[in-house]
């Protein structure tokens, strides 16, 4: 009896791989998609801010502030975040960084070196545009190493006792491509059980296909098992893609390992399993072919950005976090950043993985419920 | 224990039944109180109007749609209550051309075919013997998405097939084909019909398929069984063995009241200039009908004499041809914009 059922599942898994290997244009899409994210989202992101334009008014004219200027121009020409633009007129240099020619103003008041000279704290004035915090973050630390440097030039302060904290980082530095790296392929997952589990399930649905099986002798069982197994198969192997040509892209090192490729097919496997229950959850009642596409972006919005994929989850208001905590993207993201990013072994994702497996349990169990075996 | 059950189980009277079989969509009765019976090996056609409920039925009796009250049964199996051995002994083929187009002819009907167990020897032997008597032996393997409609049709028929099913469900099968796929299906069925002790049940808008095809006729209008009798007997009741079909030079005033009175005239009906005579006797009718028009100077424009058809059955037991009345999209039409359920 079981015997039998496994092999109507087989036969619906077989359908579908076998319409897969005929047409695989979706699902090429569902791969290629996310590997362009990576890399748009990877360079855009992750480069250095550069050649910001930084208007510098200088009242002062004296030595101190000549000795600051000059360090202005050692940044533009080093690390190239800004390029200094000289200014005479404070205003002036106020309506452009308004009208947007300039990306910020350092003011150098008249008392700079008087200060400087009799020993007290002088005080530069940065004013910026901070409609883009991007470009106003980087000068504004840019600009206050700056100031550093130039302190720790003077004789040794009388005030010594200043703390300092010493940084030690765990793991070699990661470029932001591969921070994303986590986010891309469990999103190549998605995109695949999207289309498999969303926009093709429905439109055999709307064009009557189900109707033919469900005049078979096929159970509820059978359906459920063969539709799911089906979409996972084909996520998993969209997932394996991504996991190898992304790691290549990204530059992960060892990529290729054998004992690393393992853990991932695991990860893999359950991520597929649970967002492809969640698919069908979500799907299981719609027969109108337009809402799979329409719910796409939306779905891949509020999931994929509340995981942490893209920026960390402990900059998220509280509202957000309730997202984070249910949506099994944040505990598929966490396992390959640990696996990726730290090689893990999977005991140290143990809670990620028992996560995903009662959320494919319990989603599984709600679609069952719902499922109709007639029409 | 199931074997021995249906061993045992005695060969019911009827190969279908249905009692009171009714369907209710919200508010709208799409199928009312609907009871025949069909014989073993009978073709039994389903004619009606768009949106009279014909897919409706057929879901019913296919486990596809839980009746709302009455009972169907296949077999001597209800539909609701043993519907897995239903499914066992039916083939359908929906209105829908259902069969996966990314995949060859060979490997639709091997899917399914698995659908239900059959074992690999019996299978491949099934699958060559139904390709060769739907005439796709030679596309075997060609993908379906190059394969005309009619093609199509055949293919959906063969696979239906597979199972060897006792009953037979065709949900118009040849719309949309043209004229010679629509032959080469009807001589197909004719052929199966012959071959295998299958009881067919199929519905159409050809009057001319349900005529040269099935054994008896059910017309449906309105969820509600208006006629049902063989093709023959439908024909000898509604009035009159032959249709005048007669257009003048003028209509004088009163002129329907004396082609009324003309020997042998059952009924008479006036569409614009042209009148449709029902006549007991076509010819007797006719020369009376022209002294009728000379005595009063009216000349014969158009004339022509036929036998009754399906069609004038239809017309006479659902009113008119074309039913146009807003309501929600039929399920078949609708399927692809918008179906709630
Ligand atoms: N799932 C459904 N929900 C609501 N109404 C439905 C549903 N399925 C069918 N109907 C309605 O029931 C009526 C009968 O539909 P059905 O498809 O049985 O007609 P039909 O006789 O097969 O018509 P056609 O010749 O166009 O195929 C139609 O008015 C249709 O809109
Ligand atoms: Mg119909």
């Amino acid at each position: 009896m079981m015997k039998d059922a496994w092999s109507r599942i087989m036969a619906l898994i077989e359908r579908d791989l076998r319409r897969f290997r005929r047409s695989p244009t979706l699902m090429v899409v569902s791969m290629v998609f996310p590997l362009i994210q990576l890399v748009v989202l990877g360079y855009a992101f992750g480069g250095k801010i550069k050649n910001l334009n930084l208007g510098v008014v200088d009242q002062d004219y004296r030595e101190p502030a000549v000795r600051l200027k000059g360090m202005l121009n050692a940044v533009a020409a080093n690390a190239r975040t800004f390029k200094p633009i000289p200014y005479y007129d404070q205003r002036r240099a106020m309506r452009d960084l308004r009208d947007g020619k300039i990306d910020g103003v350092v003011n150098i008041p008249p008392d700079f070196s008087r200060y400087v000279l009799s020993g007290a704290d002088p005080r530069v004035g940065l004013i910026v545009d901070n409609t883009d915090q991007f470009s106003s973050s980087a000068l504004t630390a840019s600009l206050t190493e700056l100031l550093q440097a130039y302190h720790a030039k003077r004789p040794p302060p009388r005030r010594s006792h200043v703390a300092t904290l010493a940084v030690v980082e765990v793991y070699p530095y990661v470029p932001y491509i591969q921070f994303l790296l986590p986010g891309t392929i469990v999103l190549a997952i998605f995109v695949s059980c999207m289309i498999g589990g969303g926009i093709i399930y429905i439109d055999d649905k709307a064009r009557g296909l189900h109707e033919g099986y469900l005049v078979t002798p096929l159970t509820k069982f059978d359906l459920i098992m063969g539709f799911n197994l089906a979409g996972a198969i084909k996520a998993i192997l969209s997932g394996l893609v991504l996991v190898t040509i992304g790691s290549l892209i990204a530059g992960i090192p060892n990529p290729l390992a054998p004992l690393r490729l393992v853990r991932m097919l695991a990860l893999v496997a359950l991520t597929a399993l649970a967002l492809v229950s969640m698919m069908f959850l979500i799907m299981v009642r719609v027969s109108d072919p337009l809402v799979p596409r329409a719910i796409f972006g939306v779905l891949n919005t509020v999931l994929f950005f509340p995981s942490g994929a893209v920026y960390p989850i402990n900059a998220f208001p509280a509202w957000m976090k309730i997202i984070t905590v249910i949506d099994p993207f944040t505990y598929a993201v966490d396992g390959f950043k640990s696996l990726v990013l730290k090689n893990t072994g999977l005991a140290a994702i143990s809670g990620d993985m028992f996560f995903l497996g009662i959320f494919t349990l319990l989603a599984m169990a709600a679609a069952t419920r719902l499922f109709k075996r007639d029409l | 224990m199931a074997v021995s059950a249906s061993l045992s189980f005695p060969r019911p009277d009827y190969a279908v039944e249905a009692e009171e079989l009714t369907k209710v969509f919200g508010d709208f009765v799409a199928v009312d109180r609907l009871s025949f019976t069909v014989g073993h090996g009978e073709v039994f056609g389903l004619l009606g109007p768009n949106g009279a409920g014909k897919s409706t039925l057929i879901r019913m009796l296919t486990t596809l749609v839980p009746p709302t009250s009455g009972r169907g049964r296949i077999v001597g199996r209800d539909v609701v209550a043993s519907a897995k051995e239903v499914r066992r002994s039916i083939g359908v083929i929906p209105q829908a051309m259902t069969s996966d187009l990314d995949l060859s002819a060979v490997e639709n009907m091997s899917i399914f075919a698995k659908l239900y167990n059959i074992p690999r020897d019996r299978r491949r032997k099934i699958i060559a013997r139904l390709l060769e008597a739907v005439d796709l032996a030679q596309w075997a393997d060609k993908p379906v998405k190059m394969f005309s409609g009619g093609m199509r049709r055949r293919l959906e028929i063969a696979r239906g097939l597979v199972n060897q099913p006792k009953v037979f469900f065709l949900d118009e099968p040849t719309t949309g084909l043209d004229p010679v796929s629509r032959v080469s299906v009807w001589e197909m069925l004719a052929r199966l019909k012959k071959e295998a002790d299958l009881t067919i049940i199929m519905t159409t808008h050809y009057m001319d398929e349900a005529d040269k095809l099935c054994d008896r006729i059910a017309i449906v209008d309105h969820g509600k069984l208006v006629a049902l009798d063989s093709p023959l007997k439908l024909k000898a009741s509604v009035p009159g063995r032959n249709v005048i079909e007669v257009s003048f030079s003028k209509v004088p005033d009163g002129w329907t009241d004396v082609l009324e009175s003309l020997p042998e005239v059952a009924e008479v009906r006036a569409e614009d200039n042209v009148f449709r005579i029902a006549s007991h006797n076509g010819s007797r009718t006719t020369v009376a009908l022209m002294d009728a028009a000379r005595s009063v100077d009216v000349a014969i424009a158009s004339l022509s004499v036929q036998s009754t058809t399906l069609d004038d059955v239809f017309v006479h037991y659902t009113g008119r041809q074309l039913r146009d009345a807003l309501q929600a999209p039929s399920a078949s039409e609708s399927r692809f914009l918008m179906r709630r359920e």
